[in-house]
């Protein structure tokens, strides 16, 4: 009993969402099943958002240390950051979907966005290969089915294929990996393995494991060579789907990924191996961008890029290094929300996310130009907004780390070079938004509450951005 | 006081961009209101106050000691005066926008706050977080309402300053590394004892990262592109401020931060032996190539562009001259430069260019403009004059003050530097025979029409007439008493960790 009761305090707000979902479809398919689409969807999301936000009022209630399972799952003022951070992510995502008319189904959309929520909670709380590879799991394979959502689009099935077979691939990788570390450390708990391998010789066995877990890991955020799912899946995925892909399920892998290399760090070439992918990731995310027409596509790969950049804060290993990085995620995750909420509208109208789409956006709707200036250029890094203070932060933090001595400053050199080339293909979107001539004279239709929250994460980046103390009290220190 | 310059400007740039859509006539006057604040508060502070001042002060980031912190020295004033005067005489000319009004004059008070934030930052992080807001501004400025080519000019302007911003990031993060992680307060910085092997890479890093901005040869190219494709306003404070950013940071952050970088390094090849040589050196061929440049061009702008770079190299060649009348000159430079070329771009950009509606000399030399657009002529011989050096305006006494501070410094280079002023000369001079006094028959048109074309320029309107005065009055002012610039600048010279003002270590 006690055991379980302890499961169920410390998990009480993954409970929650679960339970709200199962209400979901019975609201759904039970009483709905004669409304129209727009209702049934409006009052999905509805209870989705109601979930999500009372999800909040637990965990930010009830904090304190908890552990349970012998430290299987834990409840730090970090993880709870990543968790709270992760469910206010998801209700903007589906507040922001509430318009999409991707599909017929909606109970069933919202309940798998509540069951992948609930993976990303799991996930970032983590503490035990096994526990971590089922929240892993229930993650992915809620991503899976939500990818390919649009049924009469043969892009949305696009991208799920490929995300699935990429994703699969890679989980049977990373288990293979995790059954090496059990073989070598005769554990699964993360803070003992950490200790065994401090202990153990450099064995190449080791080595093996330790790049296959990479490659679960590397799929997770995207960081090149395991990006290839990226562009295709952001690109044909519904909407909310994209961004929910690219918002919380990056918060949540890069909470598990800190997790991890503090149990894999001890080991010779955990370091060497983030470093790789982190300098490909910034040098190809980048490139690649470049030539992109579809600004999906732009955003994707960009995205392989911060995931560069983050990784080199992981890579860092100190606690100024992790807050950074976990910090970095959170406003990364709700820029994105953001640039893709923009994405949506405008594809809504034009039928395209083709940069042409975007021209005269500033006429057409001067708000919703003004927030997409403020998204791409925090992800370009541009200051006041919260995209440089997190980069200056995390930089910063790598710069000072003892084990990044060797490498700090070169990587870092990389990473704004990096950073100062993002500015062009930021800039080609805006350039759309502000120079180019309307081509589409129509005012833009934006639904009132669109709006209102794409303009609030807006003032949100700008206020960070200009008083970033907010952000630095609500996350203490590690 | 000062710090009202920089939330007065923000200020009027949001009050604009969210209340004057569809009023064009309020987002004018407004902005010009806002232009006349900060000149007021500019000229006021310039007057009253002396030595080192420190004006806000308050916790920013307490975690990683970031404070938001201004101060201003007889340096930030000098060039503070400048932003004030170059910003309202921007606004005068451009009065005539008709398009998209409300964001022109939005973008164009965000970018001058972005430039007061700049001259008055106290903190290393605030310089940078300012210094970066201006890049955006001007993207828009030149890409949405200016001419020639205006998409790539503006695109290569953000790339290089990004580029050269990026550079000066490294340099930052890295200081504040080495410093322990403490503060980033440039007077603190500048107390601690960087290892010299660490300030022989980051100097050149930094020094590079601003210069690029400054103008500074061979990373020049996108200032003539960027003046020439950019809408006069745009073009008036891109050389007139924007450029001074570099320089200044150049000078407060580079060098003061890392004044050792400027020592020998040991061994020498082709007499360049150290940072110091390499970039006088880069200073001079800038100077030389920027005149000869503007002396075979045809479009107007472009030649006032290119000697841009040329008076700019001016500055960076004072800047390296470690002493106190050259860093005096090159302060004076900046300020006469900022006045100057934005006088000049306003005669070419908006006055001669709205009217004639080219920028081709040879199709300018077939209009008679003297006698067709006088006040154009006289003004642009005045200031072209003055421009040249001529003694009673501000360029004479800065010019001659930088190259009495480099020809002990570097003779050589002094003697070529001279070839480039004299160059100067001849391509003003050829600009304006060409553009003003040519008699050079009317193309294939009936005499009739030249006397009808002589009539057809819209007279000269107050905006126009305003602005120039303001300027050339500035101008005037500083040529005829330099004191009232140099007992502000000569004190916070003399401030300067010692080594700068030496000519570093023996």
């Amino acid at each position: 009993m006690t055991a379980y009761g302890n499961l169920l305090g410390i998990l009480w707000p993954e409970s929650i969402l679960e339970i709200v979902s199962l209400l979901v479809l019975v609201a759904d398919l039970g009483f709905m099943r004669r409304a129209t689409m727009a209702a049934r969807m409006r009052v999905a999301a509805l209870l989705g958002t109601l979930g999500t936000l009372l999800s909040i009022v637990w965990l930010l209630t009830h904090s304190g240390f908890a552990t349970v399972m012998g430290g299987a799952l834990v409840s730090t003022s970090p993880v709870v950051a990543a968790q709270v951070g992760i469910l206010g992510l998801t209700a903007l995502v589906l507040l922001l979907g509430v318009s999409a008319r991707f599909t017929r189904n909606p109970g069933e959309y919202v309940a798998l966005v509540l069951l992948a929520t609930t993976g990303m909670m799991l996930v970032a709380a983590a503490r035990d290969l096994l526990i971590i590879f089922v929240a892993l799991e229930l993650l992915s394979l809620s991503l899976y089915i939500l990818s390919a959502f649009a049924k009469h689009s043969a892009a949305s099935a696009e991208a799920a294929l490929k995300y699935y077979l990429f994703g699969g691939m890679s989980a049977a990788f990373m288990l293979f990996g995790f059954s090496y570390l059990y073989g070598i450390t005769g554990t699964t708990s993360l803070p003992a393995i950490a200790a065994s391998l401090a202990l153990a010789p450099l064995a190449p066995i080791t080595l093996v494991a330790l790049v296959l877990v990479a490659v679960g890991l590397g799929f997770k955020v995207a960081a090149v060579p395991f990006h290839l799912w990226a562009p295709d899946t952001y690109l044909g995925a519904p909407a909310p789907v994209a961004a929910l892909i690219a918002s919380g399920s990056k918060v949540a892998s890069f909470a598990v990924l800190i997790a991890v290399t503090a149990a894999l760090a001890p080991a010779w070439g955990w370091t060497l191996t983030l470093l790789w992918m982190a300098g490909a990731s910034i040098i190809l995310g980048n490139l690649a961008a470049l030539v992109q027409s579809s600004v999906r596509r732009i955003l994707a790969c960009s995205a392989i890029a911060h995931a560069g950049y983050m990784l080199l804060g992981i890579a860092a290993h100190t606690l100024a290094g992790d807050r950074a990085v976990l910090t970095y995620a959170l406003t990364y995750a709700l820029t994105t929300v953001g640039a893709f909420g923009v994405v949506a509208i405008v594809e809504r109208d034009a039928g395209t996310d083709r940069l042409d789409a975007f021209a005269g956006l500033s006429v057409r709707s001067p708000l919703l130009a003004a927030s997409l200036l403020v998204f791409l250029l925090s992800l370009a890094g541009i200051p006041p907004l919260v995209g440089f203070w997190v980069k200056f932060q995390m930089f910063a933090a790598v710069l000072r780390a003892p084990l990044a001595a060797g490498w700090g400053l070169g990587m870092v050199i990389f990473a704004i070079a990096g950073s100062a080339v993002s500015l062009y293909y930021y800039l080609q979107v805006l350039k759309r938004a502000y120079v180019a001539p309307a081509t589409e004279m129509r005012t833009l239709e934006v639904a009132r509450l669109e709006l209102l929250l794409l303009v609030a994460i807006a003032v949100a980046v700008l206020v960070l951005g200009i008083f970033p103390g907010v952000l630095m009290r609500w996350l203490p220190t590690l | 006081m000062l710090a009202w310059t920089i939330y007065l400007s923000f200020g009027g740039a949001l009050l604009i961009a969210f209340l004057t859509q569809g009023r064009p006539q309020l987002a004018r006057v407004l902005a010009l209101l806002t232009a006349v604040g900060g000149l007021a508060i500019a000229a006021c502070a310039f007057f009253t106050q002396t030595g080192m001042t420190p004006i806000a002060d308050a916790a920013w980031i307490p975690a990683m000691g970031i404070r938001f912190m201004l101060t201003a020295d007889g340096i930030s004033r000098v060039l503070v005066l400048l932003t004030g005067f170059a910003s309202v005489a921007g606004v005068l000319f451009s009065w005539n926008i008709d398009r998209r009004v409300h964001e022109f004059f939005a973008f164009y008070l965000a970018l001058i706050g972005g430039v007061y934030g700049v001259f008055l930052s106290g903190d290393l992080f605030l310089f940078f977080v300012f210094y970066e807001i201006a890049i955006v501004p001007k993207y828009f400025l030149i890409a949405i309402w200016g001419s020639t080519r205006r998409e790539y000019g503006a695109m290569k302007l953000a790339l290089y300053s990004f580029i050269g911003s990026a550079m000066v990031l490294v340099g930052l993060l890295a200081a504040y590394a080495v410093s322990g992680g403490h503060t980033l307060n440039l007077a603190a910085l500048q107390q601690y004892p960087f290892p010299v092997s660490f300030q022989m890479w980051a100097f050149p890093l930094v020094f590079l990262g601003f210069a690029i901005l400054a103008g500074m040869w061979p990373l020049h190219t996108w200032a003539p592109t960027g003046h020439v494709a950019a809408p006069t306003a745009a073009s008036m404070l891109l050389a007139g401020v924007v450029m001074k950013l570099g320089a200044y940071g150049c000078l407060r952050v580079a060098m003061t931060l890392f004044p050792h970088g400027l020592d020998p390094w040991g061994w020498s090849f082709l007499g360049i032996g150290s940072w110091r040589m390499v970039f006088a050196l880069l200073a001079v061929i800038g100077i030389v190539y920027g005149a000869a440049v503007a002396l075979i061009q045809n479009d107007f702008k472009f030649v006032i562009g290119y000697s841009s770079v040329s008076h700019m190299g001016l500055v960076l060649l004072g800047l390296m001259t470690l002493s106190q009348i050259g860093l005096d000159g090159a302060v004076l430079q900046m300020f006469s430069h900022g006045i100057l070329a934005g006088l000049l771009f306003a005669t070419v950009g908006r006055i001669v260019y709205e009217r004639t509606h080219t920028r081709d000399l040879n199709a300018l030399s077939r209009m008679h403009l003297s006698r067709t657009l006088p006040f154009a002529a006289w003004l642009f011989v005045v200031v072209g004059m003055a421009s040249m050096g001529l003694p009673g305006f501000s360029g004479f006494i800065a010019e001659l003050q930088v190259l009495i501070g480099a020809w002990t410094a570097f003779p050589v280079f002094t003697v070529i530097a001279g070839v480039g002023i004299v160059v100067g000369v001849a391509y003003t001079w050829r600009a304006m025979q060409t553009a003003f006094f040519s008699d050079a028959p009317a193309g294939n048109s009936a005499p009739v029409s030249s006397t009808a074309a002589e009539h057809a320029f819209q007279p000269i309107t107050w905006a126009e007439k305003a602005g120039v005065v303001l300027l050339l009055g500035a101008s005037l002012a500083v040529g005829l008493a330099p004191r009232l610039l140099l007992d502000q600048i000569t004190p916070a010279v003399l401030a300067l960790p010692h080594t700068l003002l030496t000519g570093g270590r023996p």
